[in-house]
């Protein structure tokens, strides 16, 4: 058994090889994580290309041609006032990406600085942030981002900023377990030994060392993301009108169901299949981190 | 385990103290005068005189914090501007249609999440496994407000078998109750069904490896019986534990839900109010919210401490 143990370790995972190149080699090898990721990047480049690739202008709107049925001029049909359907949802790609970028990009930036000065201080600091976080999670995510967006005026940015501030105590919390994991290990306690100033110990021995759970959470709260700004949307509180989201557009889409179907299907099927690699992508990324699993 | 109960019950008071500290500072977000945006389009200046004087627009924050929590200990969360009625009466008369639908989601939600996570670890690594993981995900991935016309659309538009909106109070027609809830009820469990099927699966995996279960195992006992009996009942503590916790977002989910469906509870509740700028009945729901996942956690806790003796020491 130890004989084949050393005989397959060096085959299976070269010795001396970066973790992030261990890392991405698993992922490779992830043949869901793959395709997640190529869906993913399908509908960053049509976000990208949007005015290259819509075949109509979004906003156009044409009364001969209210809800019409996928034909091959309109492949995806035409909504209540004539615009595309198609071209809504390559627009609204727009929307939804940067919702999905924004808000976790904001998560992060304010919650994994208050998770790293948490955990490394602890004692009152980190037992006040603690109960603040608590309190942010006791209220329901939706709930608060609707909260949140209520109060602050019903808008993209306004959403992003909502479902930004509602994702943030997730980052933040983690941040500090990961902190506390890893504050006593022997490579801390020697960079603390040699004299490094704490802002240093924190960020150049702590940091790069908890950043793959926190890309994991990044790219699942992504998807989280995409269907909170999908769902304030579907509510009215996310994209106004006539700017496309695939959330606004199942909005109007539900009062015409039984005249004009799919009005309803596309956007959602975008938002599903979207998500859907997220989290696919996600799942694989937190296998190909996890050294324990193979 | 009463230093854990009193520990436990200790660290509730600064929890709700920065929840009601949050909620309170939401009413700050506001741009501008709050009497004018909290008197809605009407601007009617004798509106905005009552507004300020009854939530003591004119006294420092502190003193207005003070003011309002007192309210709030004593069950009184305001009034809503537009109905005119106490924010907590419109809680409690929309709050058993929304419990109705969580439980309903709820039970739908063991249904499948459970005996799913079930077979898929007793069938680790095979199809059977995969196929329930990926329906897992897929449960993770999808809408339910997308999810909810889809099953409009097919149910209703297409065949004509289930109402497509509306509620009927079962105290009126229990088989109109549930022919109304059935939709939504699944729309809701499916997310829950999914998170559900991950933990049991993982639960049970870990239990399946356990010296009792071999042991069972060796007594010669047939395999259903060792996982039902054995496995599954050491398995499941976790799982309705994490189930419990799983409230947050059935609340999150009803408030979609309810609006496709158009059903008049909890959640619909706070979204006509976002629209009416009630921002009164917002804070309230908010409010109530958080409170009720702060008892249930603890609930949740407590329960998890007395059902597993590991941890009764």
């Amino acid at each position: 058994m130890t004989a084949q143990t050393l005989e397959r370790l060096p085959a299976q995972e070269a010795i001396g090889e970066p973790p992030w190149l261990r890392a991405l080699r698993r992922l490779v090898k992830r043949r869901a994580a793959m395709i997640g990721l190529s869906v993913v990047v399908f509908f960053i480049l049509l976000a990208a290309a949007a005015p290259l690739v819509s075949p109509y202008d979004p906003l156009a709107t044409s009364w001969a041609m209210v809800r019409k049925a996928p034909s091959a001029a309109h492949p995806f049909g035409t909504d209540e006032i004539g615009r595309d359907v198609l071209a809504r949802i390559i627009w609204g790609s727009r929307a939804s990406l940067l919702a999905g970028l924004v808000s976790v990009m904001l998560a992060l930036a304010v919650g994994v600085p208050i998770g790293l000065v948490s955990g490394y201080a602890g004692g009152i600091l980190d037992g006040t942030v603690m109960r603040i976080i608590d309190a942010m999670l006791a209220i329901p995510f939706l709930i608060l981002a609707i909260a949140l967006a209520a109060f602050l005026g019903p808008s993209l940015t306004n959403a992003m900023i909502a479902i930004g501030i509602t994702q943030m105590p997730i980052f933040a919390r983690l941040t500090r377990g990961q902190v506390l994991s890893v504050k006593h290990e022997d490579y801390v306690e020697a960079a603390r030994a040699v004299g490094n100033p704490q802002y240093r110990i924190v960020l150049r021995h702590i940091f790069p060392n908890i950043v793959p759970p926190l890309l994991v959470q990044a790219t699942l709260a992504t998807a989280a993301a995409i269907i909170a700004e999908a769902s304030l949307s579907f509510l009215g509180l996310g994209q106004q009108p006539p700017n496309p989201s695939w959330g606004s557009m199942l909005n109007v889409a539900k009062n015409f169901m039984a005249q004009a179907p799919w009005m309803a299907i596309w956007p959602g099927l975008a938002i599903f299949s979207l998500v859907l690699s997220l989290n696919l992508f996600g799942d694989g990324l937190r296998d190909a981190l996890d050294p324990r699993r193979e | 385990m009463t230093t854990f109960l009193l520990r436990r019950i200790a660290l509730i008071v600064p929890t709700l103290f920065f929840v009601s500290l949050l909620i309170f500072g939401l009413q700050q977000l506001l741009p501008g005068d709050p009497a004018m945006a909290l008197a809605g389009e009407d601007r009617d200046p004798s509106v905005i005189a009552f507004l300020r004087e009854k939530y003591h627009l004119d006294q420092p924050l502190p003193v207005r914090y003070a003011l309002w929590i007192g309210g709030v200990v004593q069950g009184d969360l305001g009034e809503s501007i537009r109905i005119k009625r106490p924010v907590l009466d419109l809680i409690a008369e929309k709050l058993p249609v929304t419990g109705e639908l969580a439980l309903m989601a709820l039970l739908i939600a063991l249904a499948i999440g459970v005996p799913a996570g079930i077979l898929a670890a007793v069938k680790n690594g095979t199809p059977i496994d995969y196929a329930a993981s990926m329906a897992a995900l897929w449960g993770l991935s999808i809408p339910n407000f997308w999810l909810g016309i889809l099953l409009i659309l097919f149910f209703s538009v297409e065949l004509g078998l289930l109402p497509a909106s509306g509620f009927v109070s079962p105290g009126e027609s229990l088989k109109q109750n549930l022919l109304t809830l059935i939709m939504p009820a699944f729309v809701l469990g499916n997310a829950i069904a999914a998170v559900m099927m991950r933990h049991t699966r993982s639960a049970m995996l870990q239990v399946l490896s356990a010296d009792f279960v071999r042991t069972a195992r060796a007594k010669g006992l047939p395999e259903i019986r060792v996982i039902l009996r054995h496995a599954l009942r050491n398995a499941l503590i976790p799982v309705v534990t994490l189930g419990a916790l799983e409230f947050g977002q059935l609340l999150s989910g009803a408030v979609l839900t309810e609006q496709v469906f158009t059903i008049p509870g909890f959640g619909k509740l706070i979204v006509d109010a976002v629209f009416n700028r009630d921002y009164a009945v917002v804070q309230g729901v908010v409010l109530f919210t958080a409170f009720a996942y702060i008892l249930l956690n603890l609930v949740t806790d407590i329960a998890y401490v007395v059902l597993n003796p590991r941890l009764r020491t």
